[in-house]
């Protein structure tokens, strides 16, 4: 009671203005941590945090207490890459801040400046159980994607919870078509890149300027390229990611998570001892790309069993504005063929959370960890199943969307004279 | 629980089947060009027995037995006799549905991979091209095709693309694991289709090339025009026929628009908005002919009552939305509302990857149906995978029901196939097995054959 007293201290600055004290009660828990699925029972949140995991705990007096009657209760799902929240409509011609055009920038982009938490897919995306997304623009002109960024989907205005997460790089056929059509081009420019930003801001000064890069790309690389920053790389053939692989031998300092990797199950066991962990799609299994001929759909249970960490989310060309919710709809496929359910739902949950450092703090529930919840009213990875309740650092979302009251005005079990 | 009568009705059905199978022996092939080349694949007679049945039209049978003998389903009902020579498969703890029709697919005309070489399916090189050929893009080798049939699909429609108001005509394919043309693939006797697009498509194409149509009114316009010619040139061969005055000149356009008109080509609309679907359907009286199917139609649960009053089917993704402004209103009860408002609803993928999967999306508009305080049960859940689309297609007396008589194609799944976790272990078409789950066997797409990539890596 004294470490809680404690804890909640510490906390309180950081927690929610909404946040209440909510017991769930008797529910089948999925804590993503050491006590594995706990069949019966209740989470305690307190000012934004997960307070309590376990049996039979005491509901502190004003605690509103929610009966889960057995619902699968969980961490909220992390979308491990989308595009939520930088278009209301991608096509159209509408405005899209997930097409990143030009060359004034690239990897200075900055996606959390981006985006927008009152976009109507952020209210339909988390109504689906969805708390939290890695987002990055999608189409770009160069090598680099620009800097991801980590948001919540719970629409306040401090969503986003890390601006530079990650940096986003082309390295297999898209990256090529980025530098002269040729993988030859890819390495040598990624090299020299890397140098520059290394260099900067001295040779900027010098007068002697990047050999690639432009001086604010050079900048905002700077980090990335001295290791203190985690490089997302799309490729998806195994003589790619051997490539990476190999880079990374020789360069250990620098940081890699692959997003892509439908050849990945080939060098299963060399990415696992180079502790590369891998975003794949567990929905790609055709050879619609030259980088992709073996894609196969074990590809995640292979990957798994081989110890690679594996996170789950669209393909790369896949990635959307609109669409982040299906992640859980793609790791119950993967359990269709073969990846243990806890693995799954870890890769669209605590995966994602680890493999963007913020493992300590979401993708599990756990004490201290942010309390984002969710209940449902079946399997969450089945597409039958729905959220019947979502917390976002605490605080009950509206299950409500423009979705929802567009259903309601049509519904035709409830409609009257319009 | 509504159990029919099957086993008198199968008895009945008998000659029945027998000529149906006649009707589509097409003996024609061999001097009718694009004609149907299709042979079914060989097959025993099979027993599928113990399983739960969804018979694709409205009907959950359990402990059922579906029995298919010379390429037609026999029999469905309770302890069916085996008889001697017939396969028994057990069924107990299995789900049996009649093979997923897909009424909206690119496979062939898009395939895998996705390159220059392979943009096959949308001929943009002028508003009306009702002129081209869907089957004439067909890459029989596309691997997506063995993808489909994995995921329980036996019958798919091919579809140009949609930058055209006139895109051209579509066809009703099998996925013949092993074709070596298209004619091999081609549903005997399924009339082929003129594929046309409302909205946002046609007038960005071709408004950007300063050319008409740049509107919305433009594409209404141009509708109408080509009817309007159509007419005359339909007219003129009718007259011809009849012994009055010459044929006209042929024009392959106008061979498509006259068919439509005169019903032998049946329409299927891309077209996602309420007030645009409505407007297609004045074009469609003004001229008389009658759609068959709005495909997309992420609106179409704004007007199920004009859709059943014209006997349109709606074919729809369960949750697609938000890529362009005319797919902003999408809902996930789409198909539900559709369904429920008495209209025929229908599953589609326009996708080779949501093509391997259509049972999980019927099952998501299922749920989703449900929730909104709707009584869908599986078994109606699935007319939207195979009797509907069936209909829309005009093949609805040969498949989309495990009705004896129809082809025997027969999917038996390992599970609850409205969940994510059942998979399907075996695929009968035409009563023959075409696949089962974990077979080894070789890629059937020459393209796939011998490549190295798939060998585990040193």
């Amino acid at each position: 009671m004294r470490i809680l007293a404690a804890l909640l201290v510490a906390l309180s600055l950081a927690a929610p203005a909404a946040a209440e004290t909510v017991l769930v009660r008797d529910g089948r828990v999925v804590t993503n941590g050491a006590a594995g699925i706990i069949q019966n029972g209740d989470v305690l949140i307190v000012d934004g945090r997960i307070s309590a995991v376990g049996e039979n705990i005491a509901a502190p007096r004003g605690a509103r207490v929610i009966e889960a009657h057995g619902a699968y209760v969980t961490p909220g799902a992390f979308a491990a890459m989308s595009e939520v929240g930088l278009s209301e409509i991608s096509g159209s011609g509408a405005p899209n801040d997930a097409d990143l055009e030009g060359d004034l920038v690239a990897a200075a982009a900055d996606t959390g400046r981006a985006f927008n938490p009152q976009v109507t897919a952020v209210a339909v995306t988390r109504m689906e159980g969805v708390t939290r997304a890695a987002i990055a623009p999608s189409e770009t002109a160069s090598l680099f994607g620009g800097r991801g960024a980590l948001v919540s989907l719970g629409g306040r205005a401090d969503s986003v919870f890390r601006s530079d997460a990650f940096m986003v790089v082309e390295l297999g056929e898209t990256g090529a078509t980025r530098t002269g059509s040729s993988r030859a081009a890819v390495w040598p420019v990624f090299e020299a890149a890397l140098r520059d930003a290394r260099e900067y801001p001295n040779r900027y000064r010098s007068g002697q300027g990047g050999a690639v890069l432009n001086e604010i790309d050079a900048a905002a690389l700077q980090p990335f390229a001295r290791g203190q920053g985690l490089f997302l790389v799309h490729v998806e053939s195994a003589a790619d990611i051997r490539r990476i692989i190999g880079f990374k031998r020789d360069n250990p300092s620098l940081r890699f998570v692959i997003h892509g990797g439908a050849e990945a199950w080939q060098v299963a066991d060399e990415l696992a001892r180079a502790n590369i962990p891998v975003i794949l799609d567990p929905l790609s299994d055709l050879p619609d790309r030259f980088e992709r001929l073996s894609a196969r759909l074990d590809n995640a249970a292979l990957l798994q069993r081989a110890g690679v960490r594996i996170a789950i989310a669209p393909q790369p060309g896949s990635v959307d504005a609109h669409q982040a919710r299906l992640a859980l709809q793609l790791a119950g496929n993967a359990v269709t063929n073969g990846l243990p359910w806890d693995a799954a739902f870890a890769a669209v949950s605590r995966g994602p959370a680890e493999i963007f450092g913020v493992g300590d703090q979401l993708g599990r529930l756990e004490r201290s960890y942010r309390a984002d919840v969710v209940i449902w009213d079946g399997d969450p990875l089945e597409v039958t199943a729905a959220p019947t309740a979502v917390f976002i650092d605490g605080v009950e979302q509206p299950l409500v969307s423009r979705q929802t009251r567009l259903r309601d005005r049509y519904n035709p079990s409830r409609r009257q004279a319009r | 629980m509504r159990l029919k009568p099957l086993m008198a009705l199968a008895a009945s059905m008998g000659l029945a089947a027998c000529a149906t199978t006649q009707s589509h022996t097409d003996n024609t092939a061999e001097t009718t060009p694009y004609a149907s080349t299709y042979q079914p694949a060989a097959s025993s007679p099979t027993l599928i027995r113990g399983a739960t049945v969804l018979d694709g039209d409205g009907h959950e049978l359990a402990n059922a037995d579906v029995l298919m003998r010379d390429g037609r389903i026999e029999a469905v009902g309770q302890n069916l006799a085996a008889g001697d020579g017939v396969e028994v498969i057990d069924g107990a703890g299995r789900f049996v549905t009649p093979g997923i029709i897909d009424p909206h697919s690119h496979l062939g005309v898009y395939p895998s991979p996705s390159i220059n070489a392979t943009e096959d399916g949308n001929e943009m090189t002028q508003p009306n091209t009702a002129e081209v050929w869907a089957e004439h893009s067909v890459w029989p080798q596309d691997p997506g095709f063995y993808r489909a049939v994995a995921g329980g699909v036996t019958t798919l429609h091919i579809l140009p693309g949609s930058g055209n108001l006139f895109g051209g005509r579509g066809v009703t394919l099998r996925p013949v694991l092993g074709a070596r043309t298209v004619q091999e693939m081609k549903f005997p006797g399924a009339p082929q289709s003129l594929k046309m697009a409302c909205g946002e498509n046609p007038s960005r194409v071709y408004g950007e090339r300063n050319s008409s149509p740049a509107t919305g009114m433009g594409n209404m316009a141009g509708y109408r025009q080509a009817f309007a010619d159509a007419r005359r040139y339909a007219d003129r061969q009718r007259a011809a026929q009849e012994g009055h005055g010459d044929p006209p000149d042929r024009d392959l356009e106008m061979e498509t628009l006259a068919g439509v008109l005169n019903g032998d080509i049946i329409l299927q609309w891309h077209c996602y908005r309420a007030d645009e679907m409505a407007n297609a359907i004045e074009v469609s009286h003004e001229f008389g002919f009658h759609i068959a199917a709005f495909h997309h139609a992420v609106e179409a649960y704004k007007i199920p009552d004009l859709l059943a009053r014209e006997d349109i089917c709606a074919a729809m993704w369960a949750d697609w939305w938000g890529f362009k402004l005319e797919a902003y209103d999408g809902i996930r009860e789409n198909i539900a509302f559709v369904d429920a408002g008495g209209a025929c609803a229908m599953v589609h993928s326009d996708s080779e990857v949501g093509v391997q999967r259509l049972n999980q999306e019927a099952a998501k508009a299922m749920a989703d149906g449900r929730r909104a305080g709707l009584d869908i049960s599986r078994a109606q859940a699935w007319t939207w995978l195979s009797r509907n689309p069936a209909r829309a297609l005009h093949i609805d007396d040969e498949t989309g029901t495990l009705t004896p008589g129809r082809r025997a194609d027969v999917v038996v799944w390992s599970a609850d196939p409205l969940t994510t976790y059942a998979a399907a272990e075996r695929v009968y078409m035409d009563g023959a097995l075409v696949y089962r789950r974990g077979d080894p066997r070789d890629p059937p797409s020459d393209f796939e054959l011998g490549q190295t990539y798939r060998e585990r890596g040193q």
